[in-house]
């Protein structure tokens, strides 16, 4: 079945917020190879003028691929997940985020193309912190591949 | 959007080099990846999944190698200061199950916003000579 292109404009969320912690960030930061001090010691965070300790640039990946997994596993959607290869990728920080963030996410379907038996979904995740406040916006499309 | 802990803006210029790196992708970055991001697609780390959808064996995330990508970008523009980041995803990384993929990263000042105070930076991702990132773009704001 290919994906349902009336699905555009669908939200989903906000869900249970994410708890964002320094032993997370920490575990992040050695994973992508992300060496400053900031990522792992509240001192060195503060010395660059943050709260507590600051995220890496791609760790709002974490929070929006679970609020993009509720698009994946919308049946009226219809992703076939093991189909699925990731086209692209876009990250718009508002602040930097840190330790201790109580971050909330909300995912719409901004489009989806369909072409030569592949369908590109396009969904934008709008990431806020405990105040409403806008923390990051994270776009990103999925290759969803047609069964033959 | 200037920001104090930033790199200096004054004396950057376009096709400036500010940052390098050349990155061992093994099988336990996948596995150490896939814990910390969440992502268990069984493409990352199982061979017989990842040859049974049609790829030549396990692949790194594209995500790992996008993270890591703005870890070489941070490492000049200092923690917190990549307001943006882009990237299409081009080329799968396959990653041995002894040894590794060696991908390497090259951060070069693309262009230049004074009124900002902002450094484009273009990341050249390259593994066995060609390009895995399309368009792997990073605002940085500086100092």
């Amino acid at each position: 079945m290919p994906v349902n292109i009336d699905a555009v404009g669908r939200s989903y969320g906000p869900h249970e917020p994410y708890e964002v912690t320094r032993i997370k960030i920490r575990e992040f930061a050695d994973a992508v190879d992300a060496r400053s001090f900031a990522h792992r010691s509240e001192e060195a965070a503060r010395a660059e003028g943050y709260g507590d300790v600051v995220a890496p640039t791609t760790f709002a990946v974490l929070i929006a691929q679970q609020a993009e997994f509720h698009v994946v596993v919308d049946p009226e959607v219809g992703v076939d997940f093991s189909r699925v290869v990731h086209a692209d990728e876009r990250f718009t920080h508002h602040r930097p985020i840190v330790a201790g963030d109580l971050i909330t996410a909300t995912v719409h379907i901004d489009a989806i193309k369909q072409r030569a038996g592949i369908s590109m979904v396009t969904t934008r995740t709008e990431l806020s912190d405990e105040d409403g406040a806008p923390v990051s916006t994270v776009i990103s499309t999925l290759a969803v591949r047609e069964e033959a | 959007m200037s920001s104090e802990n930033g790199p200096a803006f004054a004396g950057l210029e376009v096709g400036q080099v500010v940052a390098e790196r050349e990155v061992a992708v093994s099988r336990d970055a996948l596995v150490r990846y896939a814990g910390a991001s969440g992502d268990f697609n069984p493409i990352h780390y199982n061979d017989a999944f990842a040859e049974s959808v049609g790829l030549p064996g396990v692949i790194a995330h594209g995500m790992l190698t996008m993270g890591v990508a703005a870890s070489v970008v941070e490492e000049w523009a200092g923690p917190g200061n990549v307001w943006d980041l882009q990237t299409r995803f081009t080329r799968p990384v396959p990653v041995p199950a002894l040894g590794d993929a060696t991908v390497t990263f090259t951060a070069t000042v693309g262009a230049l916003d004074a009124d900002a105070r902002t450094a484009r930076v273009n990341v050249t991702v390259e593994h066995d000579g060609a390009k895995v990132l399309g368009k792997a773009q990073a605002v940085v704001a500086c100092a």
